[in-house]
């Protein structure tokens, strides 16, 4: 296996020292080139979890391995982009794809790099824009040619449309599903949405939540591009629409419970 | 209306009144003298060069005591953000002492460097230093954990995370502190300077007073505002602004 959670138990201790276990007994393996969701209601621990696969956040026990070596700190093969672009604003558009290259290779070569991938992401006439020149959707763009730009074995993105408009969001799946196909990453994919991640991914890891638990793995088998295929995806979201409102319903119950007792 | 007709009609109206009310004799020129009588004292002190002389000196020791405030209160602001122990025993004398007007450390300066320059820059770098170390402690505090979670996974870590990534995030609250610095310096000298030798447009203004030269102390006053506005308007606050709106702060 390629990227393999085993046992991963996460426990935080609030502030009356009571335990509060985010992640309970996550067993997770990922295959090379796989484009892996991770699905599940807010708080059920799963950008925690892709956090620890980043080497940003460690686990109460468990290990997690990842092209044969254990996890312990964030590095270059483990891309990251975050639900924000994240870039730096004293930088352009260039100078931040090269960020993560500027101490392993000549600018030269950095700089036709760094242009290789913001082609990638359409937006190579950009160069020397700074982001808040840019739309939040070009910005996650740069954010993406960034994380590929360093060539890791895994691209790991934490609700990386979240934040974006309806449409925006659209056309980046697309733009994302081709850099997928054209790159061959392994890539894990953070996200609440049902639609995105059946209109993604080869399998979605459905999270419950409280604490976190991976309640199933289903494959998606249905053909790409999926857009023609409404029916079985249809078929699909209502079947984990299911699994989920059972969970969702927890979170609303404990709520209500908890104003109820406050 | 553009805001600088309306300035400059605002300021018209202002001095028209002022010479009026002169004129009219509705206060005494021992009083307060005509925008005349003082735009006359300027002209002379100018022309012998005093002023020229003045501003030079003035400027000379702002820009010791200014550069030093910013050097030493940007590397005690850095000791403070990064060590929680600094913070909790220098970081409070630092807020102690900064609630202390510069000026009252004249009577030791004098004691320390003598009646000369070194008592007033020593003012002027207390005055600055302060508000530089506890703009930049915030700043560097403040920093979006979000950068430097991205900049780990992007395999910066220690010194370089922190130069290339943490200092640059947080220039708005260094400008910002440098701008404080600069105003509160500037107090600072004005102070120190009515209280010590000359040259310099404190002790000019002290001395115009001494022989009840009332037009050139409003023409020095007037110097010092003016130079004051330039200053923050022409310079600090251009760069602020370009600041913020690059690190994307304002739009």
């Amino acid at each position: 296996m390629f990227i393999e959670a085993k046992k991963i138990n996460k426990v935080y201790f609030d502030k009356n020292d009571k335990p509060n276990t985010v992640l309970k007994d996550i067993d997770l393996s990922i295959q090379k080139g796989e484009f892996v969701s991770i699905l599940g209601p807010s708080g059920c621990g799963k950008s925690t979890l892709l956090s620890m696969i980043a080497g940003l956040v460690s686990s109460t026990s468990g290990v997690i391995i990842v092209d044969g070596k254990k996890v312990v700190k964030p590095g270059k093969d483990r891309g990251m982009v975050f639900q924000q672009a994240a870039l730096f604003p004293w930088m352009n558009v260039t100078e931040n794809v090269m960020f993560p290259l500027r101490k392993e290779m000549s600018k030269k070569d950095g700089l036709e790099r760094a242009h290789h991938f913001l082609k990638m992401v359409q937006l190579s006439n950009y160069p020397s824009h700074y982001p808040h020149e840019l739309s939040g959707g070009m910005q996650q763009r740069v954010s993406i040619a960034r994380s590929l730009a360093m060539d890791p074995a895994v691209l790991l993105m934490d609700e990386p449309f979240g934040a974006l408009d309806e449409q925006t969001r659209s056309r980046l799946h697309g733009q994302l599903e081709e850099i997928w196909i054209d790159t061959k990453k392994t890539i894990v994919f953070v996200t609440h949405s049902i639609s995105e991640s059946i209109k993604l991914s080869d399998r979605i890891i459905v999270m419950g939540t409280r604490p976190g638990t991976i309640l199933t793995d289903i494959t998606v088998d249905i053909p790409r591009p999926r857009e023609q295929h409404r029916q079985e995806i249809a078929a699909l979201e209502e079947q984990i629409m299911a699994l989920l409102k059972t969970e969702i319903d927890k979170v609303i119950d404990e709520e209500q419970a908890y104003e109820a007792g406050s | 209306m553009k805001p600088a007709v309306k300035r400059i009609i605002f300021f018209a109206a202002l001095i028209v009144f002022w010479e009026l009310g002169s004129r009219f004799e509705l206060w005494h020129e021992t009083i307060l003298p005509s925008p005349v009588s003082v735009y006359d004292s300027l002209v002379a002190g100018f022309a012998d060069l005093t002023l020229v002389y003045d501003l030079i000196a003035s400027f000379r020791r702002l820009l010791i005591g200014l550069v030093a405030a910013v050097i030493i209160g940007t590397g005690i602001g850095i000791l403070l953000a990064r060590s929680k122990t600094a913070d909790e025993t220098l970081g409070t004398l630092v807020l102690a002492l900064q609630s202390v007007p510069s000026i009252v450390w004249l009577p030791l300066a004098m004691m320390w460097f003598g009646l000369g320059e070194g008592s007033i820059i020593f003012v002027v770098i207390l005055g600055g230093t302060f508000v530089m170390i506890l703009n930049v402690r915030t700043g560097i505090k403040n920093v979006d954990p979000l950068f430097i979670k991205a900049a780990r996974t992007m395999g910066s870590n220690g010194l370089d995370l922190f130069i290339k990534v943490i200092i640059p995030a947080s220039v708005p609250y260094f400008v910002t502190g440098a701008r404080l610095a600069w105003a509160f310096a500037w107090r600072a000298l004005m102070a120190g300077e009515l209280l010590s030798s000359g040259p310099g447009l404190g002790y000019t203004l002290r001395y115009a007073s001494d022989f009840g030269n009332m037009s050139l102390v409003i023409g020095v006053m007037i110097i010092i505002g003016v130079v004051g506005a330039i200053v923050d308007l022409m310079i600090f606050q251009r760069i602020e602004k370009n600041v913020l709106k690059r690190w994307g702060l304002e739009t």
